[in-house]
């Protein structure tokens, strides 16, 4: 087993042991800290894959600006284990059969299928000069459209998020 | 490092996205869930975009960054103003969408 190797089992029972962390831990916080632990895991595996722009702007985006918001917005409401509703245990075993039956029945329609193994040498598309290149000539309406999203998300977010005048 | 590896890692990520969503009352929490469901897809992405020397995958994964981020732009706003409303950010209280 290579370098390759154990890292890509270190990061992978990284990733599931956390993202299991996320919906079983009882307080918010923890579960913002889990899933930002996630993250850095994916982050790590985008490495692997020669995806170095994606795992800095994975980590900047999720867990520097979105994780962060979260933070403060639980932090502002004051959650914490004791104010955590809770289903009943009827519901939640019937999500986590749910959940577990589609990932079976996805595993077993996909375990047969041959797929060519990724080579490990590294390719350059990942770097940020190659997709820059494809972003600006291939995706450049989305770019703008993507633009126009955010200005959208702005505006609505300060209009929901303002405080309420006699209507 | 087969492929198929990466395809189970972001399945069993995605399947846990689901169950939490399912499982838990607190809309934050729930989010946070999509969230990690999105990754999963990011994941398998970016692996497929490697085995196919392919960029075009790459640049969709960072779209889904730019929705997801919008996303939860409004999303928060809308759970904030839902917690100054009823002090609570149970998703069961959301079923009546009018206090």
């Amino acid at each position: 087993m290579g370098i390759y190797e154990i890292s890509f089992w270190f990061l992978t029972v990284m990733a599931l042991s956390c993202a299991l962390g996320v919906i079983l831990s009882r307080n918010p916080v923890n579960s913002v800290l889990f899933l930002i632990a996630t993250f850095f895991a994916i982050s790590g595996h985008y490495i692997l894959l020669n995806a170095q722009f994606l795992a800095i702007v994975n980590i900047i985006v999720y867990a520097g600006a979105i994780m962060v918001l979260f933070l403060f917005v639980i932090m502002l409401m004051n959650l914490n284990a004791d104010t955590e509703p809770q289903k009943n245990r009827l519901v939640q075993i019937a999500g986590a059969i749910s959940g577990g039956t589609l990932l079976l029945v996805i595993l077993a329609a996909l375990r047969t299928s041959t797929i060519t193994s990724l080579d490990q040498t590294s390719t350059d598309i990942g770097l940020i000069k190659n997709l820059g290149k494809t972003l600006f000539t291939q995706f450049v309406l989305p770019f703008e459209i993507s633009s126009v999203l955010f200005l959208s998300a702005m505006i609505g977010a300060v209009v929901i998020g303002k405080k309420e005048q006699t209507v | 490092m087969p492929v198929q590896y990466y395809l189970f890692l972001s399945l069993a990520l995605f399947c846990i996205g689901m169950m939490g969503a399912m499982m838990r009352r607190n809309a934050i929490i729930v989010f946070m869930c999509i969230e990690l469901m999105l990754n999963a897809v990011n994941l398998l992405m970016v692996a497929f975009s490697k085995m196919y020397n392919d960029a075009a995958a790459q640049i969709f994964v960072f779209f889904i960054m730019v929705v997801a981020a919008a996303e939860v732009a409004v999303g928060l706003a809308i759970i904030v103003m839902m917690y100054r409303k009823v002090h609570s950010v149970d998703i069961n209280i959301l079923n009546r969408l009018k206090h």
